[in-house]
């Protein structure tokens, strides 16, 4: 069964131009991306905005293996800002996971 | 040797925090390009690399190394190599280009400079003060160590009075024009790229190249910077006859290249296919991103021939017989 958090959207999203939820799952971003990359960003963005925070943890190498190419964004009929919902999930990553936001947590910044 | 996400990006993200790149390269071999260029530092309006072009011979050298050590460039200094590169430059240690490998890259921005002084633009340099622009770390999201990096970079301009940066590649275009404003309060820099500036001012070289080029659009210049005309605008006037492949324009097709700091079989795998599309249309490629020659040149082995477009932009001159004039800034 999987744990939901109802707060995990929050946590990854960096600003008000994070807009997962927009997506219509029309798979228009799926069709053309030239990697044909399975689960994102639909089906990551899903998880995301339904706080299955396990599954998004799950897809660490697709949230990395996306190109950016932003093809998916410009045919996207919902407007979703795909790419840097994208690097919002990274930055997620980046800090809560990895620990290397060269902030306070990072040891690296005691260096 | 399994990948570790975590460190590699790590070890980057260090590297542009502690040491202002993400790959550090000697000033030396970073300014090269400016040598007999008579330049002056700084000025209102400067010519900003980005240390783009510079850095591809050494990131080849890593991937180069990547492939004796397992999937990524970085695997086998993950780990206890993050917490040994915060204090010895470890990554310095595995890229070694020699002349050939540099004088290809440094010659790109010595094109520019000169198709700018052709085109009656006058500007300086940074010189060792033109900074890697943090491109690569802010698509792995790591937004705090970026945003200080940026801060660094536009001190720079700030200090030496600049108001407008041209610019030569995609990624440091969209890094200083749309990426860096969202960053810093204040920021009022005028960034444009030599192709637009060209095709602004008016390039009309004398000489007609002839032959069939395939262009290969540069995602970030196309879908991020709407940068699409003026390089088939500037390469028409060469002569030249532009194929468009089947991706192309706005709906460009990605070279890989994104991917290859962390999955390097994607990346290539992407440029073969992005190849292939460009072969079906003509046998020479031209590219306007280091990252996009770099890549496509290595997957087309000798199948095809990719040049950067400043290359057939001069080309287009050299009959005028004015480069050493030009170099010289008369």
């Amino acid at each position: 069964m999987a744990v939901l958090d109802p707060h995990f959207v929050d946590s990854v999203r960096l600003d008000d131009s994070f807009n997962a939820s927009a997506c219509m799952n029309c798979g228009i971003c799926t069709a053309v991306c030239p990697l044909g990359l399975e689960h994102l960003p639909r089906e990551i963005f899903a998880y995301v905005v339904l706080g299955m925070k396990e599954e998004v943890l799950r897809h660490q190498d697709t949230v990395f293996s996306c190109l950016l190419c932003k093809l998916c964004e410009v045919n996207c009929p919902a407007g979703v800002h795909i790419t840097e919902n994208v690097r919002a999930l990274r930055h997620y990553f980046d800090s809560e996971v990895f620990q290397i936001q060269g902030g306070p947590g990072d040891a690296a910044s005691h260096v | 040797m399994p990948l570790a996400t975590s460190d590699t990006v790590g070890i980057l993200a260090d590297n542009l925090r502690l040491r202002r790149s993400v790959l550090p390269i000697p000033a030396a071999n970073a300014i090269r390009w400016t040598e007999g260029l008579h330049l002056a530092r700084g000025g209102e309006r400067v010519l900003y690399t980005g240390q783009m072009y510079q850095l591809i011979p050494y990131i080849e050298q890593m991937v180069a190394t990547q492939e004796k050590l397992g999937d990524s460039w970085l695997a086998g200094f993950t780990g206890f190599g993050r917490r040994v590169n915060r204090v010895l430059n470890i990554t310095s240690f595995m890229a070694h280009p020699g002349v050939d490998e540099r004088s290809v890259y440094d010659r790109i921005p010595h094109n520019v400079a000169l198709l700018l002084r052709r085109a009656g633009v006058e500007f300086g340099s940074l010189f060792d003060e033109d900074l890697y622009s943090g491109a690569l770390i802010y698509d792995l999201g790591v937004d705090e160590v970026l945003k200080a990096h940026a801060q660094k970079v536009y001190e720079v301009f700030q200090k030496y009075g600049v108001k407008e940066a041209i610019t030569i590649d995609p990624h440091t275009t969209n890094m200083l024009r749309t990426v860096y404003p969202t960053l810093i309060p204040g920021y009022d820099l005028r960034v444009r790229s030599y192709l637009e500036v060209l095709a602004d001012l008016g390039y009309g070289p004398s000489r007609k190249l002839s032959g069939e080029v395939a262009i290969h659009d540069s995602c970030v210049f196309a879908r991020y910077e709407g940068v699409v005309e003026a390089p088939r605008q500037l390469l028409q006037q060469t002569g030249l006859t532009i194929r468009e492949p089947e991706h192309t324009g706005t709906s460009t097709w990605c070279c890989g290249g994104p991917a290859e700091s962390l999955f390097p079989k994607t990346a290539a795998a992407q440029a073969s296919r992005r190849v292939s599309e460009l072969r079906a249309v003509a046998g020479r490629g031209v590219t306007m991103c280091p990252l996009c020659f770099v890549n496509l040149q290595k997957a087309a082995g000798d199948t095809m021939q990719f040049e950067d477009i400043s290359d057939y932009l001069l080309q287009a001159c050299q009959a005028e017989g004015l480069t050493e004039e030009i170099a010289n800034g008369h």
